[in-house]
This record gives structure tokens, sequence and C-alpha cells, in this order.
């Protein structure tokens, strides 16, 4: 079998101590495979953002291992760390994070050309990310011409940028309607199918729904709910 | 057996008049399969039509079928049918509803396990409804406006449930309101 490009072994954070520690996440263990969209749900506050940034590197677990396409994130230097994050690791978060200054396409081709890649080709690669988000011909605006959704979009275009392995998504869908947000879930499964894996935290379970697998987060622990099945082909499948 | 069939053959027989088989499948594809039905069901339920004056002889069609027509009283039973809202208060009597109820007040019912158990099967089957969308984006609309539904209701069961799930946490269950609770001695196990 091959290696997964997220594993998570025995995974636990602990915020604060004595009386006020919090047990966010105990031993969680969970693989993400090429090719696999996984989504995380559960109540607010149940650790989904904490397990997502652990995953991403973002934050450290207090106990357990986190490999991302075979590297053990504790014993990467900061440097090894940081081109993890830059290069491998695509984030769409909550927070959109766009600078004013800079028009749509400079702001989804910054994390290319931070990482050294030519101006012309990271530019090329964030129309292209521009396109698939639905916002192609849009790259010359800046963020204060966008509405609240077309930011947002912006923001996921600059996360999902280049050729990244796996792809982290914090309620990607918040500012949108129905229409856009299913629009980029639809997004996140071709990438998927393209061999990316994909790890999305929702309370939406409609949401949920466009994962391979939908595991849930209770008390600190992860159980899985479902896994997709084949296509039901005919109708008198659902019925069944 | 659908609720339906009546109102939807007349539905169809009020658009022109058609013969059973057709009926069957202009009923079916009109509700993007929502509705499936033998021949037999809709023989029987035109006979039935036919007995309280909604539908009529319309003689037979070229291949010798014989073909039904709507008659006044039918055309105004299906306008009152289709402006008639229907009793959403049936949603909370469903199956899910009653189970996940019961499982509060019956001692050696888990209702938690219940709840667990639904959001598995409900998850799955939304899986299955999203994957079908994406595929038949270009269906036709009945299709697509069935698997919305589909969707909706099976998003709502899940929010419901964990619902449940949450409140379920913060609060002890209570007797059914004016019901005495059975007393049992402790431990014991009704399953």
């Amino acid at each position: 079998m091959t290696e997964p490009i997220l594993k998570l072994r025995r995974v636990g954070k602990t915020h604060g101590r004595g009386a006020q520690r919090v047990d966010a996440l105990v031993d969680i263990d969970l693989d993400v495979a090429a090719g696999e969209f996984v989504a995380i749900t559960g109540r607010s506050g149940s650790g989904k953002t904490t397990l997502l940034n652990i995953a991403g590197a973002l934050d450290e677990p207090t106990t357990g291992n986190v490999w991302v396409e075979g590297n053990d994130l504790g014993d990467l230097s900061n440097n090894e760390l940081a081109r993890i994050r830059r290069v491998s690791v695509g984030y769409v978060f909550q927070q959109f994070n766009l600078l004013p200054a800079l028009t749509a396409a400079e702001n989804v081709a910054l994390p290319l050309e931070l990482d050294g890649m030519e101006v012309k080709e990271a530019r090329a690669y964030a129309n292209l990310s521009l396109e698939e988000v639905g916002l192609g011909g849009m790259g010359d605006r800046y963020p204060d011409q966008l509405s609240g959704g077309e930011q947002q979009r912006v923001a996921i275009a600059r996360g999902l940028v280049g050729p990244r392995t796996l792809l982290l998504a914090d309620e990607p869908t918040g500012a949108l309607d129905e229409t856009t947000g299913e629009s980029i879930l639809k997004l996140l499964r071709d990438r998927c199918e393209l061999g990316a894996s994909a790890l999305m935290v929702t309370h939406e379970p409609a949401f949920a729904a466009w994962a391979d697998r939908v595991v849930r987060l209770r008390d600190g622990q992860i159980e899985e709910i479902s896994v997709r099945s084949t296509v039901p082909s005919t109708t008198a499948d659902i019925y069944s | 057996m659908y609720m339906g069939i009546k109102e939807g053959l007349l539905a169809l027989l009020a658009d022109g008049p058609r013969h059973g088989y057709q009926l069957k499948l202009d009923l079916e594809a009109a509700t993007g399969d929502a509705v499936t039905i033998n021949v037999g069901q809709v023989y029987t339920t035109l006979h039935r039509l036919e007995r309280d004056g909604l539908v009529e002889d319309g003689g037979n069609d070229t291949e010798g079928r014989a073909v039904y027509r709507i008659t006044k009283h039918g055309v105004a039973t299906v306008r009152e049918w289709v402006s008639k809202p229907e009793d959403l208060a049936a949603a909370g009597r469903d199956e899910i509803s009653i189970k996940v109820l019961l499982a509060l007040f019956s001692p050696g019912l888990d209702p938690n396990q219940v709840i667990e158990t639904q959001r598995r099967a409900t998850m799955g089957l939304l899986q299955d409804f999203t994957q079908l969308r994406a595929r038949d984006n270009d269906a036709d609309l009945a299709w697509q406006l069935h698997l919305d539904r589909l969707m909706y209701s099976a998003e709502a069961e899940l929010k419901w449930l964990d619902r449940v799930e949450e409140r379920l946490k913060s609060a002890k269950p209570s007797a059914p309101a004016g019901k005495t609770r059975a007393v049992r001695p402790a431990g014991e196990r009704v399953i």
C-alpha cells in the first residue's frame, strides 16, 4: 500500500494545565491517501480546526506524530516546515487575509513567487486557479473592488494555486451562496480526482457529503461516520 | 403505496386523455422516478376515479387501448389538491423521530446508539445523493428537483440528530409529560 499523503498517529493536543487542562484532541489516528477527500465534522469546539492546523504544520501536537508526504513534521527544521507549508500544502481558511495593495492575480501568485517561481509562470498558475473558482478575467481587480464572496474565492484560488498535494480547508464555503459553495466543493473533488488529497472541516452535513470519507470529532476523539459508495446507477438503488 | 397516485393521475389527465400504461410512464417520468407503480395499480385507481366521477371513458386509441379523460369534477379536485398546503406536522411522526423519542424514555434503550446508527445511514445516503446530483447535472428538471428534495431532507435529519445529541448531553430526560414513568428495579434491562 502506498504511503498516505497525510498520516496522524496518536496525535493529542492539550490546552492549559492543572484544573484548566483541556484535552482538545486525544490519540487521533488518521490517514488521508492520495486522491482522497476527507471531511471532518463535529460541534464547534470539538477540536476540528486544531486538528486541521496540526495536519498543516501550523500548530504542533502535544503528543504523537504527523507525516506529510512521508516527512515526520517533528523531525523537520523550521525552514523545511516553511517549505512544506508553501509548496505542498494548500490552505483555505475562513479569513481571507488578502493583501489590499495587490490585485487578485498578484495575491494568488504570491505564495508561488515567495517560493522562487518566475513571476510569469506564477501568474499563469494564478490565472488558472482564478478560472477554477469562476473568477477568470477578474485577476486585475483589487480586493476592495470585489464582493465578500469573490474575495473568499480569491483566497480559495490562492490556497489551491500550483501543484499542491495536500489541501486543507476550514469551512471553505462560509460566505458563499449555495451554488457557488458547491462549485468550490466540486473543485476540491476534481483536485482529488487528479491525485491531490483534501481534508476539510465543516459543520454542514451537505458539504461533508462531498467527501469520500466523513469522520466526526467528539470529545477530542475521532469516529468514522460514512464512506462514500460507488455512484448508485439507478433510482431503484436509492429506493431499495 | 404512494399517497398521491390518485392526484398524480388526475394532474396528468388534466393535460390530456391517456391510456393506463402511458399514465404509468408519464407519472414516473414527471416525478423523477420518485413514484414507481405497476399498471395494475394504475387501472385500479382509474376505476375508482371513474366510479367517483373524476374521470370518464374517453374511447379507445388507434391500438384499441382504453383511454381515460378527466371530468370537470376531476379538474376541480386536482386544483384543490395542488392549492392545499401539506400537513408538515406529520414529519414529526416519522419512524426515526419516534424511535429516538421512545429510546429517551425506555430504560435499556440507548438514544445515542439510535442517533449514531441513523447518522451513519443518513450520511451515506446524502453522499449518494450528492454524487448523483453532481453526475446528473444535465438531467431533466424533475429528477434534479427530486434529488434536491431528498438532499434537503437528509440534511435536516442529520442536523436534527446533532441537535438531539447536543441536548441529551446537557439535559437528563424526564418522564413524558402527563405520564408516570414505570418504576423498575435499578439495573433491570428491558432489552
